[in-house]
Formats: structure tokens, sequence, C-alpha cells
């Protein structure tokens, strides 16, 4: 069993706090992605868990058995690298064998294991070849060959494909999907690419700033964020935010910051009256509707044919997006009253930034 | 074959020689004289007799007279024509010559003596080299036991030297440690300690080691340098960090780190360094001189010396080893000398 606590995880160089007491519990087999701007702390927490970062504070916990001490080595995991970390010297076979070699596995098995793992992975008529006779894509299959070979109890990614071009990236997500859909082992897999941590994770963890900003399912991320980051890092386009206040009197009622009033749903929110609060609202829960009380001044339109993005500027100036299903008439220059999908807008406090949402 | 003739005369123009093409051509060829002079000279100065090198005008070439073996006489005798006189045109044998007269005879007839005046005679003389110059090295001089000892000196202290510095090289460009900029200054620092300096401390501890008049004086006193050190750790830290951190998710040991990943990635470096510490070795002269007394410890660069006497040289013997001494490390230079270009091209750049 691998399951993976952490418990009130810190680190911090010197004076400086990188991550400050993280709390987390990825269940054996799951796929977690971490996923964060970049400078939140991902990479560091990863290395953490793999051991080759030492913690200042807390507690990893991998399969019931505390690892603070354990050296990387001895903690049975695995970790493909951002550069993939392929030794430069050796050819794909020895790069694949130099694990098991370590633990002084018999030659039989290990030509054994070597072979089955390129097979898997397809990378057979690559094994006599040197990393830097490679591709892109292959390089990413043997590293990712080379930690699977070890029959780890865990594997780690740090972006592994951030290195690949655009629809090598599609694949190989992909692959890693079915990689873990095949070993069934508990996966860490660091991003901070929001499109590979929706399509590819049980669980993801939004990290900001060394804190763990909401962890959850993907789509719980999506429907129900935790706060405005989480909100605004997750969905892709971004969703918009406008600002405004709960009218003092009736909490039903929002005065935007773009001078128009809307009425909120009864149900779901924990607004007072008069608090500063963020609407949210995703592109797509958008409609243009007659007398819709959003007025969107159109600068530009991008037609894909099955779908249709419009970005332009409220009345006060701030930019908005709308993404439309099918085709769309409107043009530069137009004003559309829009309305958002009742159901589906998001409440903030604007000082905290966390959801007003109640359940 | 038609390459190489086609670059060594390619010219600026077409076909006609331009000024410029005079300059760098001239250029070349003194360039190729004053390096290629010393060494030509050298190599044929090796195959002169003693006679020869004492001459005045010296000749490029080695010469020897013509001699010739005549009954009555116990050496062969060497041979002259007569340019004037009774005797104009007939080849002579000289017998004894002194104060400006010879004693020579005619070859069919050698009991003969005739006296001629000495500038009367020209000898006869053709290209030959002497390589006795050689063989007497083996013969008279215990050349094997010298070559032996440089040999094992610079191989000795060249494998260690390579072990010790790319050791701290590692800790030093791989492990965050504190003191490491300090550690490292000081080993810098000590680049500007001339070798003069310590040579007496140095020798003190050497002799208290009891290491005195034994090849290990020479070799552990250098084991550690400076130079080596900072060549190797610039080029280390070039090697990526997810390296090695993936060796340690594969369990390797840091030693093994070490052998398997470290040092066959740093090879380009670690041969620029065998060549420099080959070559240091193989010439290095002050320290041996130093530490090693007895003649059956000296090394060729101590053995060359030793042939430079107050009263006399022995410039054959001197001549031929030089030649012997320089072709190894001419043969390493050779063979290595691109990992140098690259080598250094690769440590110092970036």
């Amino acid at each position: 069993m691998a399951r993976i606590e952490l418990k009130n995880v810190r680190k911090s160089y010197g004076a400086v706090d990188v991550i400050m007491g993280i709390d987390l519990d990825v269940a054996d087999g799951e796929f977690c992605v971490f996923v964060g701007p970049s400078g939140c702390g991902k990479s560091t927490l990863l290395r953490m868990i793999s051991g080759l970062e030492p913690i200042t504070g807390g507690d990893i916990v991998i399969g019931g058995e505390v690892v603070n001490d354990i050296p990387a080595a001895d903690r049975g995991l695995a970790m493909v690298f951002q550069s993939y970390a392929l030794y430069p010297h050796m050819s794909v076979c020895q790069n694949l064998s130099f694990g098991l070699e370590n633990i002084n596995t018999p030659k039989a098995e290990i030509a054994a294991k070597v072979d089955e793992v390129a097979k898997m992975l397809q990378i057979e008529p690559l094994l006599d070849r040197r990393p830097k006779d490679l591709s892109g894509g292959q390089r990413q299959r043997v590293a990712i060959g080379r930690a699977v070979v070890r029959e780890p109890r865990v594997f780690l990614f740090d972006e592994p494909l951030s290195n690949l071009d655009a629809e090598l990236r599609v694949d190989m997500r992909g692959e890693i999907t079915a990689l873990h859909r095949r070993l069934q082992n508990t996966m860490i897999y660091v991003t901070h690419d929001q499109v590979e941590a929706m399509t590819m994770a049980d669980k993801i963890a939004v990290l900001r700033l060394g804190e763990l900003e909401q962890f959850g399912r993907p789509l719980d991320l999506y429907n129900k964020p935790a706060n405005l980051f989480v909100a605004g890092f997750i969905g892709s386009p971004k969703m918009n935010f406008i600002a405004g206040r709960v009218d003092a009197e009736n909490r039903e009622v929002l005065e935007l910051e773009t001078g128009e009033t809307m009425v909120l749903p009864e149900t779901g929110f924990a607004q007072r009256s008069g608090q500063a609060v963020t609407f949210g609202i995703r592109p797509n829960h958008m409609h243009p509707v007659e007398g819709g009380n959003l007025h969107l001044e159109v600068n530009s339109v991008e037609q894909l044919g099955g779908e249709s993005y419009l970005y332009g500027k409220l009345r006060n100036g701030q930019p908005m997006t709308l993404h439309l299903s099918g085709q769309t008439n409107a043009g530069r220059g137009d004003t559309l009253a829009i309305a958002p999908d009742h159901g589906e807008i998001h409440l903030f406090d604007s000082n905290s930034g966390l959801t007003l949402r109640m359940d | 074959m038609s390459r190489i003739w086609s670059f060594l005369t390619a010219t600026r123009g077409n076909g006609r020689l331009h000024w410029t093409d005079w300059v760098s051509y001239g250029y070349l060829v003194l360039g190729i004289l004053l390096m290629f002079g010393p060494v030509v000279w050298l190599g044929l100065s090796s195959f002169k007799t003693q006679n020869e090198l004492d001459r005045f005008p010296p000749r490029f070439l080695p010469y020897a007279q013509e001699t010739m073996e005549l009954s009555g006489f116990d050496e062969a005798l060497p041979l002259f024509t007569v340019t004037e006189g009774e005797y104009a045109g007939e080849i002579v044998a000289q017998t004894r010559r002194a104060a400006g007269r010879a004693e020579v005879v005619l070859p069919v007839d050698p009991d003969t003596r005739i006296r001629l005046q000495a500038s009367q005679l020209e000898p006869i003389e053709r290209i030959a080299f002497a390589t006795s110059n050689y063989t007497d090295l083996f013969e008279r001089f215990n050349f094997l036991r010298y070559l032996f000892n440089s040999t094992f000196i610079t191989v000795t202290a060249t494998l260690l030297m390579l072990l010790v510095n790319s050791m701290a090289a590692f800790a030093l460009s791989k492990y965050e440690f504190r003191g490491r900029t300090a550690v490292l200054l000081i080993v810098i620092g000590t680049l500007m300690i001339p070798q003069t300096v310590v040579l007496v401390p140095l020798f003190l501890i050497v002799t208290q080691m009891g290491m005195f008049n034994s090849l290990w004086g020479v070799i552990i006193p250098g084991a550690a340098t400076p130079t080596g050190v900072f060549l190797l750790r610039q080029y280390m830290i070039t090697i990526p960090d997810e390296i090695l951190d993936a060796a340690r998710m594969d369990k390797a040991s840091e030693w093994k780190i070490f052998w398997r990943i470290i040092v066959p990635l740093s090879a380009p470096a670690i041969a620029v360094l065998a060549i420099l510490a080959i070559m240091w070795r193989w010439n290095d002269f002050l320290w041996p001189l130093i530490v090693l007394t007895r003649s059956e410890n000296f090394t060729l660069q101590l053995a060359l010396n030793s042939f430079q006497g107050e009263l006399q040289t022995d410039w054959p013997s001197l001549l031929a080893m030089t030649v012997l001494t320089l072709l190894p490390i001419a043969a390493v230079f050779m063979f290595l000398q691109r990992y140098i270009a690259t080598g250094i091209a690769s440590t110092g750049g970036k």
C-alpha cells in the first residue's frame, strides 16, 4: 500500500519559508496532480516527498511509515524529471538497467524487465542508442521507462511534458494516464498547466506561494472553487471577475463596479448586507440575452466554427471574455447585453478571497 | 594526399600569389623554423660524433670521415684526398698528424710513410649517423632504469592526482556544505604560493616521513594540485544536478555516482588534466633533484643533468638521451592533443 500523507509539512531556506505547512492525503493508487503558478513550491514539495530535499518540519508518511529521515533511495519511489535527466553517457538500455544493477538484480532478470518495459513503451528499437540521438518524445519515454522498470510504490513526475511540443504533449498525456490505469500505482504529478491537471488527475492540489489553496477532484475544483485564486486558475479561458458590493438593504442585490446591478439567486451564498464581494462567472456561463444586465463592448471575435470567443470590455473598461457554442454574428464594436446563468455564478469575499458558497 | 597538397598551397587569389599570400606563407615558414628548427637540430646533432660536435663552423647533417683498415695498423685509418703537390688526386690514409704536418700512407703501399703538409689534405667524408650514441646509453648507462623511474613517477603521480583532484572537485561542485566557498578559496589561494617558497618545509616533511630518496617522495607531495581541482570543479558544475538526483533515486550510492556518473561525464576535463599532469611530471626537474640523490633513483631529467659535468660534458650521450626523453611526451601530445582543444573549450568558456 502506498498512501501518501503530508502532515503540516514545512520547508524554509534560512529565514525564507517556501512551504508553509501543507496537509495532504493521497490515497493508494490515486493520480494526484500538484498545480500552481511557477514559484508556488510544487516542485519543492515533490522533491521533499522524494527525499531529495530535506524537510524543515512536519511529517511525510508513505504507506503508513514516517519517512522523514529515510534517504531518497530507500523510499521506494521513482521520479521522472523535467529535463528527463537521462545519463548522457549510457545507452538507453544501460539507462534503464542502472537502477536495477544498483539493487543487485540478477542479469537475466534485468534483461527481462528492461525488455518488458521497452515493449510497453515502444522503445525497443532505441535500446542501443544514446540519449542525445533521441527526440524529445523518445527521451521522455525512456525517462518514464527508467522509473517504471524499478517497480516503485509511487511515481513522481516533475513537469515531465513541459519540454515537448503541443501535439506530443497531448499524446504523452494519454500515455501517462494509460500507464496509471495499467500499473495502478500512486502517482504524483507536478505541472503548471491546468489543462494537464484537469485531464489527468483523480485529485488536484492547487498550490500558491507555498500554501495549499484547494485539494479535490478536478470537477469539484471547477464547479466549487474555494477561493478567488483557484477560481481564476482552474478553467480556460479564465473566469471573469467583477468587483462589487452587496446592497446595504437588500442582500440579494449586488451593485457591480460597472454601475450595473445584479439579483443573486436566493440559495447558496452567505453574503452579508454591505459586504465587499467579487462576482465570478465563467465565459461559457453567460449568454447574450435581450435585456441582459451586463453590457459587453466587443473588441475582437475568434470564430472557431464549433465555438466562438468574444473579447471585450464592460462599462467600466474591465476586460471580459465570453464563450459561445456555435457561431456568432457579433462583430467588433457591437455592444451585447449579456446575462449569467444563475446556477453558475460564484461569489467571493473581496477581502479574504474565500468563496461565500455555503455547501 | 591531394587535399593536403591543395590545403598547403592554398592562395588568396585564383592561382596567382597575392602579397598577403607572401606575408602569410613567410610568417608560417618563420614559425616552422622557429619551432621546429631547434628540434631538428637536436635530432641531427644526436647522431653526430664528439668530433663532429666540436667542429666549427657546425654542419647541418652528421658527417663521418671514411676510414680504411690497413695491415700493420691496429685501428682503421682516416682517408684524405691530397689536393696539391706530388701526390695530388691520390687517396691516402693518415697515420699521424702533428704541428701542421701529417704522415700518410698510400692504401696500396701501407709500409711507405709519406710526409705532407696538413693543409694539402682534404678529408673524405660521407653522411653517417652515429647510432652508437644511442646504443651507448643502454650499454654504458642505466638508461632503462631512468626510464622506468620517470615512467613510474609520471604514471602513478598522474593517476593519484586525477583521483584526488576529481574527488575534491566533486565535493566542491556538487555538495552544499558550510565553508565550501572558504575551502575553494583556500585551494585557489595556494596557487599564489610559488613552489620555491615551500621547498624547504616540504623537504623537511618528506624527510621526516622517510620518503627521502624514494620515488614516493616525488609522487605524493604533488598529488593534489589547486589547478586540477579548480579545472575539474568548473567542469563538474556544468553537469546538471538532476542527473545526480536521478541516480540517487536509482539507488546509486554517492561513491557510485562519482564513478559511474561524474567521472565519465567529466572525461574531457579529466583528459586535459591528465595531459597537463603527464607533461608536468615528466618534465619536472627541481623537486626530483632535491629528493632523489642516488643515481639508481634518477629520473631521465636528472640523468640528463648528470651528463653535464663541471669540466666535461658528454654531449653525444646528452643529446641522444634528450631525444629519447622528448619522444614519449611528444607521442602523448600527438594522440591527446584533440582533447586539449575540446577540453579547454568546454572547461574554460562557460
